[in-house]
């Protein structure tokens, strides 16, 4: 654990990402309880510019809501969408590539055919079509990123398999008389955890960037306060209070920037081997 | 004068290695036309001396002391720009690894005539008749094609031949091969081992040759630097060192080298019924072809194969790569299906079973892999690699750990290694892990494909001393898969010398060992390093 930090903490900007991410993480769990405001409700005169009124320092909306309860809801409502949908993509991705790097034959094809079907569609363009379909809630919004997403999970994890089956480990199971399943499970997959793991917090990110577009497009959750929301809300008043749009703009560059050098970092700390001068 | 002189270099490794230091106080010289040998196990600091002088430590690694004289200037001293001129021009490498030294998608020709390029010497022209003159001394057959092939189409040796070709180009004044031949067959070594002898008198070159086969050191070396944990712990003519070895080191080393053995009369009386019958074993590997026309590769594995294993026998399968040794090995272990053919042990066909009957039987045949680094799974403990085989045929836990604990004791290795994991344990120690996996399931026949290669010699004799140990007590019947004929002599009753999938000598292991019938199993024999030595060192004792 030791030795994993401190190559995690060689990576300067992966720290930074991690303090960033966990301001984020803070003000999400804690934010409900430092600001009492209901982010729906009038508090004040419409557009009153951030730094006028000591109670509501980031000022409020068009409707005359408080920003900053805004802002802070909309991190629990990105960051759950982001760490949920990216669960359900490797809950579908990482059986699909590992079956399907397990055993080449017909399985392989079926499942790689099946896997580029849903490659080949853009997932900006499939996630709108999707909710379309589906109602505009916060678990079908859910679903419809990570059914978007997933496909990148089961080509990574099929490429590792892939590579790990021809190891003598693996041969020495099938000797042994072990089941299929039983070596998959137990032998390979454990060694797949690494480049899962920083797979899925880039996943987290662009979730969250996929949320955030869809809510601007109006397709989200219209009773869940969330930053692409915020947004896609105040675009109306781009010229007026162009703060509106700029706050919470931020808030995405940050946190997405934050899961991105996290997952740099993890890079470093998980696979040492592509470490320079680390022979 | 001597051409190259290093003295007491000292190279320090970063915070947290296993030892302060990668080499500590090395002092050598190399003269003109010499050939000298370092020697010694896998981190021993052997080819971090060579790398030194080339000036290609990795990252992290820096000359603490020492100076590396040469042509009158201390190379430790020169800086990357002034060592890139030397490099190649006055001191030119080769690799273990020809495949991967070479670019794989240029003509060998053109990577040659890249090196004059590089440092900017000749005409097009020029270089290229340089070119064929490099490739005609380095004997490569027909010059001219063969600078027109790519890497791929040649075989390990001419790729050697061609490493050898391009670090002879612009002429240096030494010539630093590090393991240059391990990746080699013995036939084609010992020719590889001749030309680099040949090329260093013709050019009065100075050979610094790493490697860790004393054979290979006792063909050609004229001096001997044996290296231990960094140091040099004895130099000096290759025949004082060898047969008169001062340090202890020298000695083990020398004791661990496995002996061609004389005749003998414990060959084994057949029983009524073999153990193993294999018959008439067939198997073609197709590569290419397919819908996009063209026609398809195919190479000749097993060609009716047929022999028979008595129980308690060790077999031993030599032949050099692409004999089909490892594929009959995979077949028997149905780690590779056939083409058709019978693998009867006592009595039922290995090769016919299929699905759940075959995954029930597969205990009755086990495998000692190759490579401790990659046969055991690397996070999981010991203890569940050794327990998990047979828990899935039924034995209950705490028997299986018990089984498995008194198996390591067996095998060296004591019971509280069941709860490590495999980067824990040394090499040898992982090899002994996978003897203990092969046996815990009670197998009526071994598989040992490679088992000891992948080992230091000194490792390498104390394995085989163990599987000899293990076949004594419990009347082991294996089958011993190896390029190596000593190691074959050391352990197997039994021969049999593959040729390209084809069976070409049966017999007894001594009578094979001493006089062959076969014009193939000759050459090996004649070709495997060290054999006057051995002989010399056979007499020295008496």
């Amino acid at each position: 654990m030791n030795k994993f930090w401190s190559r995690y903490a060689r990576n300067r900007g992966a720290v930074i990402g991690l303090v960033l991410l966990g301001v984020v993480v803070v003000m999400a769990v804690l934010g409900p309880f430092l600001t009492a405001q209901d982010p729906w409700r009038m508090v004040q005169r419409p557009f009153l510019p951030p730094f006028q009124d000591s109670a509501l320092p980031l000022g409020t909306d068009a409707l005359g809501r408080d920003v900053l309860s805004q802002l802070i809801h909309g991190a629990r409502v990105s960051l759950l969408i982001g760490l949920v949908s990216t669960l359900a993509a490797l809950a579908i991705g990482v059986p699909v590539g590992a079956v399907a790097g397990y055993f080449p034959g017909w399985p392989n094809d079926l499942l790689m055919r099946f896997t580029e079907f849903f490659q080949t569609i853009p997932s900006f363009a499939l996630a709108i079509v999707l909710l379309m379909i589906f109602q505009p809630q916060l678990h079908f919004v859910v679903l419809s990123i990570a059914l978007v997403s997933w496909p990148p999970v089961a080509r990574l994890v099929r490429g590792e398999v892939l590579s790990l089956r021809r190891r003598e480990f693996v041969e020495a199971g099938i000797v042994q008389g072990l089941r299929h399943r039983h070596i998959l499970i137990h032998h390979v997959m454990p060694n797949v955890l690494a480049p899962i793991i920083i797979l899925a917090s880039l996943m987290v990110a662009t979730a969250i960037l996929l949320e955030s577009s869809l809510s601007f497009l109006g397709l989200s959750d219209p009773n869940v306060m969330s930053w692409g929301y915020m947004i896609g809300a105040a675009r109306t008043a781009l010229r007026t209070a162009w703060w509106l749009s700029f706050i919470p703009g931020i808030a995405i560059v940050f946190t997405v920037l934050a899961l991105n050098l996290v997952g740099e970092g993890l890079n470093d700390a998980l696979n040492p081997k592509l470490n320079r001068g680390d022979a | 004068m001597s051409l190259l002189s290093v003295t007491n270099l000292t190279i320090a490794l970063p915070k947290g290695a296993d030892r302060p230091h990668a080499v500590k106080d090395i002092s050598f010289d190399l003269n003109h036309g010499e050939m000298l040998c370092i020697v010694g196990e896998s981190g021993s600091g052997k080819s971090m001396s060579a790398n030194a002088v080339m000036g290609l430590l990795a990252e992290g690694l820096s000359v603490a002391r020492g100076s590396i004289t040469f042509d009158g200037q201390d190379l430790v001293r020169l800086s990357e720009a002034q060592m890139r001129t030397l490099r190649g021009r006055r001191i030119g490498m080769i690799f273990q690894e020809p495949l991967t030294a070479l670019n794989p998608l240029m003509p060998v020709g053109r990577q040659i005539e890249e090196v004059f390029e590089a440092h900017g010497m000749l005409t097009p022209a020029a270089r290229r008749d340089r070119v064929i003159d490099l490739l005609t001394e380095v004997g490569l057959p027909d010059p001219s094609a063969s600078a027109r092939a790519y890497p791929f189409q040649m075989s390990g040796g001419q790729r050697q031949r061609v490493v050898i070709a391009m670090a002879l180009a612009l002429e240096p004044a030494i010539l630093i091969a590090d393991e240059p031949t391990t990746a080699l067959d013995v036939t084609t070594q010992a020719q590889i081992l001749r030309l680099l002898d040949d090329l260093r008198r013709r050019h009065d070159m100075g050979v610094v040759f790493i490697t860790h086969d004393l054979g290979v050191v006792a063909d050609i070396a004229d001096r001997v630097l044996v290296m231990q944990s960094g140091v040099i712990v004895e130099q000096g003519a290759a025949s004082d060192v060898l047969l008169r070895p001062q340090h202890p080191y020298t000695q083990a080393l020398l004791d661990a080298i496995p002996q061609l053995k004389g005749m003998t009369d414990d060959a084994p009386v057949p029983t009524a019924a073999p153990l193993l019958q294999v018959k008439g074993l067939h198997k073609q590997f197709r590569s290419g072809g397919g819908w996009l026309g063209g026609k398809p590769r195919v190479v000749t594995a097993l060609d009716d194969i047929s022999f028979d294993l008595q129980a308690g026998e060790t077999i031993g399968i030599v032949g050099e790569s692409g004999s089909g040794k490892s594929t009959l090995g995979r077949a028997i272990v149905r780690l590779q299906d056939v083409d058709r053919g019978q693998v009867l042990l006592n009595g039922r066909d290995m090769a016919a079973l299929r699905g759940e009957a075959l995954r029930h039987d597969r205990k009755r045949v086990q495998m000692i892999f190759q490579d401790p680094y990659s046969s055991l799974p690397p996070r999981q403990s010991i203890g569940k690699t050794l327990t998990e085989g047979q828990v899935a045929h039924g034995t209950p836990i705490a028997q299986a750990r018990d089984r498995a604990a008194a198996i390591l004791d067996r095998v060296g290795l004591d019971a509280g290694s069941m709860s490590r994991f495999p980067h824990e344990f040394s090499g040898g120690q992982r090899q002994r892990i996978g003897i203990a996996r092969a046996l815990v399931l009670d197998p009526e026949l071994i598989v040992a494909d490679e088992a000891v290669s992948a080992l230091d010699v000194s490792v390498q004799a104390q394995v085989l001393d163990l599987l000899a140990g293990l076949k004594r007590d419990l009347n082991l019947s294996m089958l011993f898969i190896t390029h190596d004929l000593r190691v074959a002599g050391q352990i197997c009753d039994w021969l049999i010398v593959m040729q390209k999938g084809r069976i070409v000598e049966t017999g007894d292991a001594a009578r094979i060992l001493n006089m062959p019938s076969s014009d193939y199993a000759r050459g090996l024999l004649a070709a495997l390093p060290g054999r006057d030595f051995e002989t010399a060192r056979a007499a020295a004792r008496v």
